[in-house]
């Protein structure tokens, strides 16, 4: 077996708060091969993010990882110290936000940005710095790359601006990005235009990719696998194609039934009832079990991951399996 | 022809707003910005009554400036609309109650320091459909309506989630009893399945309380799911209306097969990733919108022709209209596709 890009076991992030103890990520398991991109779906508060900033080690207090562990490329990044996780960032491991406005600096011209980024761990004389940024730019899409060089992010469209903080990721090759809904601010026309480049970039320069977002349509047109979250538990996962198409856990099926797209027009939409639970006050047992038409008291004690044909469910009663298969 | 909704010929522009100096500054030829922005052109639309119409588009291209016109909250700077015969706006003012508005972020348009029974209580009282003395009764009426839980009108919005705050917000406009509901991306900010709650919650009160509707939203399968019929905007202009099946399953305008086409897609029979395509470019300033038809710069159906001359608004068929030189082309390319 090719050893993997990123493998996440067990990943556990917890938030010290005054009202108690959030369970934000709560033993989060996942392999990424090089060049693979995986989407990370879930509701606002699923712990998606978190995910995200926990792999990147840039949680703050009151949060820490108190579990878990994540190798890059072999090495452990949770037991790195400050300095040594900062040389990393940016290099072997970046990150694309949802919001391209506040993540460039509006004083510095795109140039002098990429300059920074690039300076922050390769030393380059400005005229070879140049080239690699405007190569970048042009790779990602934007025109007369040189000229715009020049320009500061108040002068480029949203889905532009996006295009830059992309090429800014992409500047030192990295082994990983996480992506965090970068396209959901954009347009639908521009948004395609942007997943059709992420998705040839990823396999043009073998990046492995985490793409996080509560939209399942993009996701299912981008990653070749899929993670679904719940209340801070990849409760779900496997390939994207198999887990649309047959899903086990009752919340993806919920999910997916729930989209306009999949129902009639006018017709009702199958809905999920009530709301997700709040992470300070879980009940036991599965987060899900409340809203969960096929919960019965089995429920009320934690389901582990069951594992099977590369596939994973975290269920006692998967949706489309044989009564004596659940076991 | 004269619908229960009529939306004629609205323009709506927004001009810099100039200090005196600034006016003299730009007579002498400083650089002072004096073009306007023409955000909605000659919109004419009719809705019947009980319809749902939905409006698309990108952002910018003026969807909720004409939802804002057609609630009377913005004056149009040219054009009038009326509502079963009588209009919106009369003499700079709004003059009906019969058009309410639910927006988009429930976290934005609700008051904060206001308990959420007296958010909705307000305007019914002002206008006379309740008394002060009678508004807990009548409120707790409509939080029924919308799943709420009537024991709640004490509480503020904070302590609501977001499906619930939009409840309440649907709450608050069904209270002044309107015959036209405008829905300026209702469901955008919510979580998925959160949505489908307030799209059957919509779908029930719309059918229940015959309500007709205009629902602005730049998700395409929302509005499918929704309408009865769509009107396509591009820059301000309406480049094509008629049935929702009809416009998403066979478009007319090069424009709107493009924004359908680049929608990702959920295929849940797909053993490879689906493919979809994407629309060259990005929307023109509105500013200084391109001459003669304003998508020619990204439209590969674009001749010399449109690159003159602005497309008139045709028939394509009894229900349907499109503004395309070339439609009967894009038309065809469905077929064959």
């Amino acid at each position: 077996m090719i050893e993997p890009v990123l493998s996440v076991k067990n990943l556990t992030t917890h938030f010290f708060t005054r009202a108690g103890i959030v369970k934000a990520v709560d033993g989060v398991s996942f392999d990424l091969a090089k060049g693979e991109i995986m989407g990370l779906v879930g509701e606002s508060g699923s712990g998606k993010t978190v995910t995200g900033f926990s792999l990147l080690g840039l949680v703050d207090a009151p949060g820490r990882i108190v579990e878990g562990s994540v190798k890059l490329n072999g090495t452990e990044l949770t037991t790195l110290s400050d300095t040594e996780l900062r040389s990393r960032r940016g290099r072997e491991i970046s990150m694309i936000f949802q919001d391209p406005i506040s993540t460039l600096n509006p004083m510095l011209t795109i140039g002098q940005q990429m300059k920074l980024a690039i300076d922050a761990h390769e030393p380059l004389s400005a005229r070879a710095a140049e080239t690699r940024a405007s190569e970048l730019l042009t790779q990602v899409g934007i025109p007369s790359a040189k000229a715009r060089l020049r320009a500061y992010p108040h002068e480029f469209s949203g889905g532009m601006r996006q295009r830059v903080a992309i090429a800014i990721a992409l500047l030192h090759r990295p082994a990983l990005i996480v992506a965090d809904e970068p396209t959901t601010a954009l347009d639908v026309s521009i948004q395609a235009q942007i997943l059709f480049q992420m998705r040839d970039l990823a396999h043009e320069t073998g990046t492995a990719m985490i793409w996080i977002s509560h939209d399942l349509a993009v996701v299912s047109s981008l990653a070749s696998k899929l993670a679904v979250m719940y209340a801070g538990r990849i409760v779900e996962q496997g390939k994207t194609a198999t887990l649309l198409r047959d899903p086990r856990h009752p919340y993806t099926a919920g999910l997916i039934a729930s989209l306009p797209a999949t129902a009639k027009p006018g017709t009702p939409l199958t809905q999920i009832p009530g709301t997700t639970p709040s992470l300070l006050s879980l009940p036991p047992g599965c987060p899900f079990a409340q809203r969960c038409d096929r919960a019965t008291d089995r429920c009320e004690t934690e389901p582990e991951m069951t594992l099977r044909d590369s596939r994973g469910w975290r269920c006692f009663h998967p949706v489309g399996q044989p009564a004596e298969a659940s076991v | 022809m004269n619908d229960f909704l009529q939306i004629d010929n609205i323009s709506r522009l927004f001009g810099p707003n100039l200090t005196t100096g600034e006016r003299i500054a730009a007579k002498l030829g400083a650089k002072v910005e004096t073009r306007s922005v023409r955000a909605v052109s000659d919109v004419t639309l009719s809705v019947r009554k009980g319809e749902t119409l939905g409006l698309v588009g990108e952002s910018g291209c003026g969807k909720s400036t004409l939802g804002r016109v057609i609630a009377g909250i913005l004056p149009p700077t040219t054009g009038k609309v009326a509502i079963d015969g009588a209009p919106v706006r009369e003499n700079g003012r709004k003059v009906t109650t019969r058009v309410q508005t639910v927006f988009q972020d429930p976290f934005a348009s609700l008051d904060p320091r206001m308990k959420v029974g007296d958010t909705v209580s307000e305007g019914p009282i002002a206008h006379g459909l309740t008394t002060k003395s009678e508004a807990r009764r009548y409120v707790a009426h409509w939080f029924e309506r919308v799943g709420l839980d009537p024991v709640w009108v004490d509480r503020y919005p904070h302590q609501f989630s977001g499906g619930q705050r939009q409840r309440i917000a649907i709450a608050r406009a069904l209270a002044m009893q309107p015959d036209v509901l405008i829905c300026d991306e209702p469901v955008a900010s919510l979580d998925v399945s959160i949505q489908a709650q307030i799209i059957n919650l919509f779908l029930e009160l719309t059918r229940d309380l015959e309500l007709t509707c205009v629902f602005i939203s730049h998700d395409l399968s929302v509005v499918q799911h929704v309408s009865d019929r769509v009107a396509v905007m591009y820059l301000g202009r309406i480049v094509e209306l008629g049935p929702v099946a009809q416009v998403f399953g066979e478009p007319a305008h090069p424009y709107t097969a493009a924004l359908f086409g680049s929608v990702p897609k959920l295929v849940l029979d797909a053993d490879e990733l689906v493919r979809f395509d994407s629309i060259e470019g990005e929307v023109p300033s509105p500013l200084s919108p391109p001459p003669g038809c304003y998508y020619h710069p990204r439209c590969p159906l674009a001749t010399p022709l449109c690159r003159t001359e602005k497309p008139v608004t045709k028939k394509v068929s009894d229900l349907r209209t499109v503004a395309c030189h070339h439609f009967e082309k894009q038309l065809a390319k469905a077929v064959v596709g």
